[in-house]
């Protein structure tokens, strides 16, 4: 693996995001306006009073996890959408590019654009609802590690899938996300699921963080083990689908440079 | 020496063979004509010399070593150029070029850069987004990008395509200085027989996925016994092999 090649991706990414609007938009204005509208609601609620939960954090922490995972997956989908749409691969491939080097690089562009969209809806929280999202303290890390590495890993599957069925496949990279929102109990306990349908959201590592977020919210207390489940499944996963990878790069028909 | 050999080479697509036991070999620092007619098998050749497809059987070597082992290595001394592959429309050009010369890992950027602009005269072109280049413009900038690597192999699919005859004439020239200066091998698929005969040291018939002759294109035209390349082309896409 070598890094010039992983850095020309990275910075061929970053000359888009320097005069592109609408770009910028993706990462900054959508979390903006998801931020606006529960936290209103949230605000609403809590005038409610209709318990002892406190409806304000519960609802503004997920709806910035939540923003997170969603930003991660779609950053995966559309870094790699970008070249789909120029019809680049081509290019990309008949450099000495490696599959893994082109991994890794969609991985950084990700970070950046996860920490830019993280720093500009945390302020906007504590401007508009003096929510800090950092009030918890180190259990954000493993929380955002869980949610980053599980948005990646199903940006790659939906790489994958348009890469071995072509573009008319690219409509799973905007909607493929709200698949899993009902099963990891995003904004409500997975208790509220019923029974038969849990076990998806045990299978979830986005389950084990909206879980463990509203335990810390609400009794004070970080459970290590959700973290570290929701770890152990995201490895296993994120192995699989790099095996997946690897299969249809290599895949005996077309492959993937020349289909895109 | 040659740069490259294939060797019993098949690709199938289902139940079709586009390249049927394709043995071929490619002399270093000739320019050589890989024709056929549509659906020969040359498009598809290219590919799985460039790594981008996987035969189905039989071996690839370039500069006497196997793409499928040595992918990085060869693919570092190599490079693509198609007027049906375009750069990233939405980058300006030099931020294309600079681009591919991170992906090479070209060590004095800016120099290498400098040196082919002045080469294929494109100065201007430089902070022009690619999207407002015209098609000889485009094809200058794609060579250009194709030379970033110093490659020691060239392969260039129809470059002349859809130029006028000036562009077209001028790319020509372009590629034989490149080719005499720079001493790379060029692959060169074309359907226009005049340029080959122009262009090419060498030229290399396909159908239906085999090799089905080879030569000068001088010996080529003697051995048919047809006034040129042209005719040459039409009797073997049309089957009637048969020396006049």
């Amino acid at each position: 693996m070598k890094w010039h090649r992983i850095n020309a991706l990275i910075i061929r990414h970053l000359y888009l995001y320097r005069r592109s609007l609408p770009r910028l938009m993706d990462i900054l204005f959508w979390p903006t306006m998801d931020l606006l509208v529960w936290g209103f609601l949230s605000v609403y609620l809590d005038r409610l009073n209709l318990g002892n939960v406190n409806i304000i954090s519960v609802l503004l922490g997920a709806v910035i996890f939540w923003g997170m995972l969603q930003q991660s997956q779609g950053s995966v989908s559309t870094t790699f959408l970008e070249d789909v749409w120029e019809k680049n691969f081509l290019n990309l491939f008949v450099t000495p590019l490696s599959i893994a080097e082109f991994l890794v690089a969609t991985v950084f562009l990700v970070m950046i654009r996860v920490v830019a969209g993280l720093v500009v809806i945390s302020v906007l929280a504590v401007i508009f609802y003096h929510f800090n999202i950092f009030v918890l303290g180190f259990a954000v890390l493993p929380f955002l590690l869980n949610l980053i590495l599980f948005g990646c890993t199903l940006g790659f599957l939906i790489t994958v899938i348009i890469f071995r069925f072509g573009t008319s496949a690219q409509i799973l990279a905007f909607g493929f996300i709200f698949l899993i929102q009902p099963f990891s109990a995003v904004f409500y306990p997975l208790s509220a699921l019923p029974k038969a349908v849990r076990y998806i959201g045990y299978c979830l590592p986005s389950t084990y963080v909206f879980e463990g977020m509203r335990e810390l919210i609400n009794q004070g207390t970080f459970h290590a083990m959700g973290s570290l489940y929701a770890l152990l499944i995201n490895i296993l996963y994120l192995v699989l689908v790099i095996i997946l990878f690897y299969t249809v790069r290599w895949t005996p028909e077309f492959g993937p440079a020349v289909k895109l | 020496m040659f740069v490259i050999e294939t060797e019993n080479l098949r690709k199938v697509f289902g139940t079709f063979a586009a390249v049927d036991g394709l043995s071929l070999q490619i002399e270093e620092g000739k320019i050589t004509g890989l024709l056929g007619p549509n659906g020969a098998g040359k498009t598809t050749t290219i590919q799985m010399i460039l790594d981008l497809i996987t035969p189905t059987s039989g071996t690839i070597k370039i500069f006497g070593t196997e793409i499928k082992t040595h992918r990085e290595e060869i693919l570092n001394r190599v490079n693509f150029s198609s007027p049906y592959v375009a750069l990233p429309t939405n980058l300006k050009v030099v931020e294309n070029l600079k681009t591919f010369a991170r992906l090479y890992g070209v060590k004095d950027i800016n120099g290498k850069i400098a040196d082919l602009v002045d080469f294929f005269s494109i100065k201007d072109l430089l902070p022009k987004m690619t999207s407002k280049l015209s098609t000889g413009q485009l094809t200058r900038v794609n060579l250009t990008k194709a030379l970033l690597n110093d490659p020691k192999l060239l392969l260039l699919d129809e470059p002349t395509a859809s130029l006028d005859p000036d562009i077209a004439d001028r790319t020509r020239k372009l590629l034989k200085k490149i080719q005499s200066e720079r001493n790379v091998t060029i692959v060169y698929t074309s359907h226009n027989m005049g340029e080959i005969e122009e262009l090419c040291e060498s030229v290399i018939f396909i159908h239906q996925g085999k090799v089905k002759d080879t030569g000068t294109p001088d010996e080529l035209i003697k051995k048919y016994g047809r006034k040129d390349l042209n005719e040459v082309f039409l009797t073997i896409a049309r089957g009637s092999d048969e020396v006049a």
